[in-house]
């Protein structure tokens, strides 16, 4: 990829928000730094990936795709780009299609992108979206389409300079049998960071699963929510969100909607608190608007429990290396794939926020 | 292999132990019985170093060491080993994880050691989530296992576990200290005890677990006071036929 060669942007801090600089075990790859696309390519028969201006304009039938999963904003303006990804029927890559949205220079960089995976087919979307130090707003417009029988898996990682501020808006269609999950990751959420991505399960048996992975270091402030509205019987819902903070604010949200009966649904929010002047604020909803409705959540904020450090330390472990083993445990790092220096950096952190405490 | 001396244990400003001498040496198991709440769990758990067991007065000396100020995983480090009567859930840290911690930079076969205690199926599950009784006591044992400690402590290793199971825990504590021995061409059993380094101190509230181990030696705790020690099998007859309120009678 000798377009990456050409950025503003090196290849660690590609790494850092889980991008294959060299593509390996990707399918595709696809990056735009501020407005510019710099890669664009994709290596799997059945999988289309264009950016969304060209895609729009050479893909028949794709401006059906803007503006449904979403409410249309006519106050955001025009968009630059952003990716569009169509995993057409029955195709299911065994790779991750990965997609980076890097800001170089500052200002404003408002990408509108979608993803389309039509019927019985599966796809893994790898998306980073990170910057300099630069001062900006990232404003970040993603609808995703999940066919019938489909699943759609989208991991999300954030890193922002100190001076971003970043609005995500997100809105998911899933029809019958498809399953929708979403994993996002955040360490790093700039000077502001506010979004709740909306899923939409419209045929019955639609799943969505939202797992949020939060770390707040101090001076961060991150508002971050998940929504799920069951919209045919038989749907299913989960949200997770696990926080940690270091000494920052998170506002951990998550609303379920039952809208038809036998529906299911379940909310997870746990947070952590590491280290003083920390604020970890969850609130879950459940809204109920069916019979035979089974909704449930489960909220819990606190430190690490003395327990289980010394149940660790018991079998050996110093005190930094168990709490270390308790926190990405409950952060659930190796289920959700943090990139290896991320995982580094949190190790780094953890250790820091020990001897603090002490 | 370890040593008491006139040990004062508090937790939450309250003295629960007033002045606990124990002699264990190499290669022996000893029972310590007594009646709920008499301060067994707090004498195990303050030889292994938890902070909530503050040690006020006296000595414990490990191996020859004072290690009475260590910390926790200092100790465990040097080979002592504790099996947790009720052991805490750790969310997102697999039980199979947690099995490699404790085997440290050691090599093991983590796969062969759940097997023998019919662990396999919880491997892959959060530590103790969800676990019953006696799985708990299981998982227990296996991390013993691939810790592999010189000083075995165990908090009622047999309470909550089914009668099948009991059999199992008790040939699987047999291995950890080496008591299964079996004679070899090369080596007959006579030789290969006299090599064997292992001891362990046993709580039992009911006694059930000495039917499949073995102890040397059995000491009665009462209200904070070790108050008698001997033969574990006459200690238990007696506390069958007349209750710990015979031993309480000990207490001046």
């Amino acid at each position: 990829m000798s377009e990456v060669k050409e950025m503003l942007s090196s290849v660690e801090e590609l790494e850092r928000v889980g991008i294959e600089p060299e593509g390996k075990g990707r399918c595709g790859t696809f990056i735009q730094e501020d407005e510019r696309v710099v890669a664009c390519g994709i290596r799997q028969s059945g999988v289309d990936l264009l950016p969304t201006k060209r895609a729009l304009k050479e893909l028949e039938g794709t401006e059906r795709f803007l503006w449904r999963a979403l409410q249309r904003d006519p106050d955001l303006g025009e968009f630059q780009n952003g990716y569009f990804i169509r995993a057409r029927k029955g195709v299911r890559p065994i790779f991750p299609v990965q997609s980076c949205l890097y800001m170089g220079t500052g200002g404003m960089q408002h990408v509108h992108n979608i993803v389309v995976v039509e019927d019985e087919a599966e796809l893994h979307v790898i998306t980073g979206c990170t910057s300099r130090e630069i001062r900006g707003t990232h404003l970040g417009i993603s609808e995703f389409y999940v066919g019938k029988g489909a699943t759609l898996h989208f991991t999300m990682i954030h890193v922002w300079g100190p001076d971003i501020e970043a609005l995500p808006l997100t809105g998911a269609i899933v029809e019958e049998g498809g399953v929708f999950i979403s994993d996002y990751i955040c360490m790093h959420p700039g000077k502001h960071i506010k979004m709740s991505p909306t899923a939409y399960l419209r045929g019955s048996g639609a799943t969505a699963r939202l797992h949020s992975v939060l770390v707040a270091v101090p001076g961060a402030f991150m508002d971050i929510g998940a929504r799920v509205h069951l919209q045919a019987p038989g749907t299913k819902a989960e949200l997770i969100s696990r926080a940690v903070s270091m000494g920052g604010t998170v506002i951990a949200r998550g609303h379920l909607i039952g809208e038809e009966p036998r529906i299911k649904a379940h909310l997870e929010c746990r947070g952590l608190l590491l280290r003083e002047g920390g604020v970890i604020h969850a609130i879950p909803e459940l809204e109920g608007r069916a019979t035979e409705l089974e909704m449930t959540h489960e909220a819990a904020v606190g430190k690490i429990a003395r327990e289980e450090v010394e149940y660790l330390m018991a079998r050996g472990l110093t005190e930094e290396e168990a709490t270390a083993a308790i926190v990405r445990g409950f952060l659930n790092v190796d289920i959700i794939g943090l990139p290896a220096p991320l995982k580094e950096e949190l190790d780094t952190l953890i250790s820091q926020s020990d001897r603090e405490s002490l | 292999m370890l040593k008491i001396e006139g040990l004062k244990v508090e937790v939450e400003d309250r003295e629960v132990l007033h002045g606990i001498d124990l002699h264990l040496p190499v290669d022996e198991v000893h029972a310590l019985m007594g009646p709920n709440g008499s301060g067994k769990t707090t004498l195990i758990m303050a030889v292994m170093g938890f902070e909530r067991y503050r040690i006020t007065q006296g000595r414990i000396i490990f191996k020859g060491k004072d290690v009475t100020s260590l910390p926790l995983f200092e100790r465990a480090r040097l080979g002592m080993g504790l099996a947790f009567q009720r052991p805490p859930v750790v969310r997102g840290v697999k039980t199979r994880q947690l099995i490699e911690m404790c085997a440290g930079k050691r090599h093991v076969d983590v796969d062969a050691i759940a097997q023998t205690l019919n662990c396999e199926e919880f491997l892959y599950r959060d530590v103790n989530l969800g676990f019953s009784g006696g799985e708990m006591k299981r998982s227990e044992l296996v991390q013993l296992m691939a810790q592999d400690p010189d000083l075995v402590l165990l908090d009622e290793p047999e309470s909550g576990v089914d009668l099948e199971n009991i059999v199992l825990l008790g040939n699987a504590i047999n291995r950890l200290l080496e008591r299964d021995l079996e004679p070899k061409i090369e080596e007959s059993i006579r030789e290969r005890k006299a090599r064997r380094r292992k001891s362990a101190l046993i709580i039992t509230h009911t006694g059930h677990i000495l039917d499949y181990v073995v102890a040397d030696k059995g000491h009665v705790l009462i209200e904070g006071h070790l108050i008698c020690s001997g033969n574990p099998k006459e200690i238990l007859r007696t506390i069958e036929r007349f209750g710990y309120e015979e031993c309480a009678r000990c207490l001046r």
